[in-house]
């Protein structure tokens, strides 16, 4: 079963930390990201650009675009994994497994339903 | 990341909304910054013992209120405050009347904020430092170090500029739509201000000085969060990140300043201006071009050639060209001038900047770029004559090398043939 590991975090908060610090969670995150791969588990990673860069089509009729994300939360989307997991349990131990490496937000861990991998190279 | 780290990080982030909600209650500079501080203290002490609280910036205007309660009284409009035990309890009721203390008000505090360190008495140096003090947060030491000065004489700089935004009163009712324009714009230039101080920093200076960089990137991203829909936000937003973006291919090994012809362009972040290209991408949807938006677009067209010979000068001229008119200014002329260089030739070029030179007289820029212009028309005693006049004139060390390179140059193209081997 593939589960999406959507990354929730205060955006202000990951902005203020030294680029020591990012350098340090990200190399954290890339050592959980390594074990998975080796097993053949990751699928796509994204890291999103902050929410100011955001804008959002609102489906009216005619749809409308807004400035900014779609969600006012005080944590926001910041990015998500694809792991291949066998159930809930092991997708639980995946985030807190990533949780320890990127402490405070939230991670929401979806079951996926249909998954196009896509052709474009990152 | 260790415990403190994060703690210092969680402290730096709500530190704009929380000292902006304690100005609003206790209405003196002083006392917020103060009562923010004891919060801080308190975080210090509980937050590693009981965990992150959900919303640290509730957390610690509600722990400020509380250790200023005795300065709250003294004012008027009180709300009634919580309970001292019920700062260290997270759950969400908490969170909820925060929320309603702060939520509709919030965005007017941080302007707020901002706005008081831009007071119009204020030089530019000394508005830069107290934002750097009260809304970033930096320690006094961090900003003398900044500005290479001592710390005893950045400690009265600021002191001096807090005694005369308290002479000078803050409105504290929420403004008007007009009013808030108004705020936004003078605040925007100030982060501009910030940037630029960082960014007009020499080779031997960077490391000192980006930081401020950095920052003003922080507080420009800060605002766009607050106001989403303000195309020049945008383009300020994007106009710091694609220069910032090249910042590590600014200056070689010796700290020399390196040209953006002459730049390793692998050398440049490409997040920043993929986020500084999205940036002026939702800018243009709005139609309300303005200066922030022009120069960010000038800096995007730099940004996207991959080579220097695939920059579109033509589209630059243009720009310029507009920016001249919204702003117009003898800086930006001679700006344009070196984008026409490239697509009409120096003899165009120089014929622009000529009319410049009374006001320019004093500017090291104006010497440099007419230089290089006489030196491409093989005048080359003339462009001597700029290219000196350049150096008296170098703000840095890095300047000075850069026009003594030309010089260099000029002397050795301009030795009759045979006789370079016998000169040095």
């Amino acid at each position: 079963m593939l589960y999406a590991i959507l990354c929730y975090h205060d955006e202000d908060l990951v902005g203020s930390w030294t680029r020591e610090q990012d350098a340090a969670v990200m190399q954290k995150l890339a050592v959980v990201q390594d074990k998975l791969a080796k097993q053949g588990r990751l699928g796509p990673v994204a890291r999103l650009l902050p929410t100011t860069s955001a804008t959002t089509l609102r489906k009216e009729d005619p749809p409308l675009v807004l400035d900014g994300p779609y969600a006012e939360t005080k944590e926001q989307l910041l990015g998500f994994y694809v792991v291949d997991c066998k159930n809930l349990d092991e997708a639980l131990d995946v985030a807190r497994d990533l949780g320890a490496a990127n402490p405070g937000g939230a991670y929401e861990i979806r079951p996926v339903g249909v998954l196009n991998p896509g052709s474009v190279s990152a | 990341m260790t415990d403190t780290a994060w703690i210092d990080a969680a402290l730096t982030s709500a530190r704009p909304q929380a000292v902006g909600a304690l100005l609003r209650y206790f209405r003196d500079l002083d006392t917020a910054e103060e009562a923010f501080q004891n919060a801080c203290l308190r975080a210090l002490k509980s937050w590693p013992q009981n965990g992150p609280p959900r919303d640290p910036a509730a957390w610690l205007i509600m722990a400020g209120r509380n250790v200023g309660i005795d300065e709250v009284r003294r004012h008027r409009k009180q709300e009634p405050l919580p309970e001292d035990e019920a700062i260290s309890d997270l759950d969400d009721a908490e969170d909820a009347l925060a929320e309603r203390l702060d939520g509709s008000h919030y965005r007017d505090d941080i302007l707020r904020l901002l706005f008081i360190c831009c007071h119009p008495d204020l030089p530019g140096t000394q508005q830069i430092a107290l934002a750097l003090r009260i809304v970033s947060g930096l320690t006094v030491k961090q900003i003398a170090r900044a500005f290479l000065v001592t710390e005893a004489a950045m400690e009265q700089r600021i002191t001096r500029a807090k005694a005369r935004v308290a002479d000078a009163g803050v409105a504290f009712e929420t403004p008007g739509a007009v009013e808030r324009i108004e705020r936004l714009s003078v605040v925007a230039a100030m982060i501009y201000l910030i940037f630029n101080e960082g960014y007009s920093a020499s080779g031997d200076t960077f490391e000192a000085r980006a930081p401020l960089c950095e920052e003003a990137i922080r507080l420009a991203r800060l605002l766009l969060r607050l106001f989403q829909s303000e195309p020049e936000i945008m383009g300020l937003t994007a106009l710091l990140l694609l220069q910032h973006a090249r910042s590590a291919a600014r200056f070689d090994a010796d700290g020399a300043l390196v040209l953006l012809d002459d730049q390793d362009r692998s050398l440049w972040n490409q997040k920043m201006i993929a986020e500084g290209l999205a940036l002026i991408d939702k800018a243009m949807r709005h139609r309300q071009s303005g200066p922030y938006q022009v120069q960010a677009a000038i800096a995007a067209l730099h940004a996207r050639a991959e080579k220097p010979e695939d920059t579109d000068w033509t589209q630059i001229d243009l720009l310029y060209g507009a920016l001249e008119i919204m702003q117009p200014s003898p800086v930006v002329t001679l700006n344009r001038a070196v984008a026409v260089s490239k697509v009409r030739g120096a003899q165009a070029a120089l014929e622009m900047i000529e009319p410049l030179g009374p006001r320019l007289s004093n500017y090291f820029h104006f010497f440099g770029v007419r230089g290089a212009f006489l030196m491409q028309l093989d005048r080359n005693e003339e462009a001597r004559v700029a290219f000196d006049r350049a150096i008296a004139l170098a703000n840095t060390s890095a300047e000075a090398a850069h026009i003594r390179m030309h010089l260099d140059r000029l002397m050795r193209d301009s030795a009759p043939p045979g006789t370079k081997a016998s000169k040095k």
